[in-house]
């Protein structure tokens, strides 16, 4: 018999719950699976540097191999993304096989590849969600980041999708400098086509360590977006990334508000190499490979850097500070990218202090790290972000 | 922390049955959309 | 609550923890945490019995839990992880 009082305990409230979850689970909750490096586009921010296909993909049969190993790990849910998801040959038949072993499928798009004919067949599924990319509520603002034309192929897409009677989709953006004040307007948009609006948070991951410090939220803005999330976020969500800005005020944004990286979360990228998340395409949070033997079971359980990720993580610089049960530290990949210390201030810190500590990784001898797997097209030609 | 000891505070008897009931917050829901590190 | 008749919805999926478990709806999207192995055996066993009550005393539930069960069975019926059962 347990007798327990009403105080908060180690063992109970919501508290506890979030500590479990940081020593990590027998599987993930959900994960991101990138299927392919290819992409029609080129945005300025892309997480994953994608344009050319690795010829390293994993194949049909392979993937199949995975998502069988999800349904035995009883993952509930996948988000597919890449580059262009849809752009590989077997987009369908792998969604389709996903949803056939009980996993639910998120996948995310820039739309180019959703015309009225596959908007009608992806209504016709379930257990289905799309979201679609957009970083600006005009041409002007979002083309300067994704490429021209890409904002009239994103509205194009989501005019098939209503259409066709597919439902509530998902609009994700990217939280800039240049549209941190349209968000009213992206609200707006979503509910005109009977989506729910994602904003979510930039980070100088991919080809975005080359763009992140003219892009990136400044200090007001990002008080800014905090406000705004809590006046009239109720039904928008952030997948969780801005729980920096906790340390702005006493109400937290909602969300576990804590890293998933390699506790409830992990990315798979297009050829089989498991990384603790998205943004860290890196070496250095590479926990291995789907082709290793025992394959992803054996990488979530076993590989040493989740089990690093597991242990209870030194707040280090931040241990002194009263905002760290509310922030946390701030992310992993944005430290990491701007070469800060992982048990230093997040770039963003919204004390400042994230300011002073890039000020001492640039005074430093070496350069912060370089995202590895870069994708990109060749002969790139950068698009230009002008100061205004 | 969790002990299998019965508390014997009863000085309050009013309280008696409060204390004999045992408050556990046994579910707790998360978002599915509400995990940091995926699209 | 303790009257009712319940089952497990057919769309959810129930999936073991070291603490207890994951319940997740396949329709509303819904994530719980079912946070003490007590829990997740009760919840195993609802379709079993006629009504909530008898289930906690087949899983020999102390009876001054009952309350924190019951509270926590209402918020799953409500968030609709389960149903009721004709009997």
């Amino acid at each position: 018999m347990t007798v327990l009082d009403n105080s908060p305990s180690p063992t109970s409230g919501p508290a506890a719950l979030v500590e479990q979850l940081k020593g990590g689970l027998d599987a993930p909750i959900c994960l991101t699976w990138e299927l392919t490096y290819a992409c029609n586009l080129e945005c300025v921010h892309c997480l994953s540097s994608s344009g050319r296909r690795d010829p390293r993909e994993l194949d049909t049969d392979e993937a199949k191999a995975v998502l069988d190993e999800l349904h035995d790990l009883q993952v509930f849910y996948i988000n597919i993304g890449g580059g262009e998801p849809m752009i590989r040959r077997d987009f369908f038949e792998l969604v389709e096989y996903s949803i056939s072993k009980g996993i639910g499928v998120k996948f995310s798009t820039n739309g180019a590849f959703i015309d009225a004919d596959k908007a009608r067949r992806l209504a016709a599924m379930d257990y289905l969600d799309i979201q679609i990319s957009l970083d600006g509520t005009d041409a002007v603002t979002n083309d300067a980041v994704r490429g021209d034309g890409s904002y009239d192929t994103a509205i194009e897409a989501m005019q098939h999708l209503r259409d066709a009677g597919f439902g509530e989709f998902k609009i994700s953006v990217v939280v800039t400098r240049h549209n941190v004040d349209q968000l009213d307007e992206f609200k707006a948009l979503a509910d005109t086509y009977g989506a729910q609006l994602r904003i979510t948070r930039l980070r100088p991951s991919g080809r975005g360590a080359d763009s992140w410090h003219d892009l990136h939220p400044t200090q007001a803005q990002q008080r800014q977006i905090y406000e705004w999330l809590l006046a009239k976020g109720d039904d928008v969500l952030t997948g969780d990334s801005f729980f920096h800005l906790n340390a702005l005020g006493e109400e937290p944004l909602p969300g576990l508000n804590m890293c998933g990286a390699g506790r409830v979360v992990c990315l798979i990228d297009p050829i089989g190499d498991v990384y603790a998340c998205p943004f860290v395409i890196h070496d250095e949070f590479k926990a291995g490979s789907v082709r290793d033997p025992g394959g992803f079971s054996q990488v979530w359980k076993h590989s040493d850097l989740f089990t690093e990720l597991r242990e209870p993580q030194s707040a280090g610089a931040c241990a002194s500070c009263g905002s760290y049960d509310a922030c946390q530290g701030g992310c992993m990949a944005a430290k990491f990218f701007v070469g800060i210390p992982l048990d230093g201030p997040d770039p963003e810190c919204v004390r400042g202090e994230g300011e002073a500590a890039m000020l001492a990784a640039a005074a430093g001898q070496t350069a912060p790290p370089r995202p590895m797997m870069d994708h990109s097209k060749p002969a790139r030609v950068p698009v230009s972000i002008t100061r205004r | 922390m969790d002990d299998n000891t019965v508390s014997d505070e009863t000085t309050d008897t009013a309280a008696t049955d409060e204390a004999d009931l045992v408050e556990e917050l046994l579910v707790e829901e998360i978002s599915i959309d509400g995990m940091c590190g995926v699209y | 609550m303790l009257d009712s008749s319940l089952d497990l919805h057919p769309q959810v999926a129930l999936r073991p923890e070291p603490f207890g478990a994951l319940a997740y709806h396949y329709d509303t999207r819904k994530l719980v945490f079912l946070k003490h192995p007590d829990m997740v055996r009760v919840v195993r066993v609802l379709g079993d019995h006629e009504t909530v009550a008898d289930a906690l005393t087949a899983c020999d539930i102390d009876e001054r839990r009952w309350p924190s069960f019951d509270k926590a069975l209402t918020s799953l019926y409500e968030s609709e992880m389960l149903h009721d059962r004709a009997r």
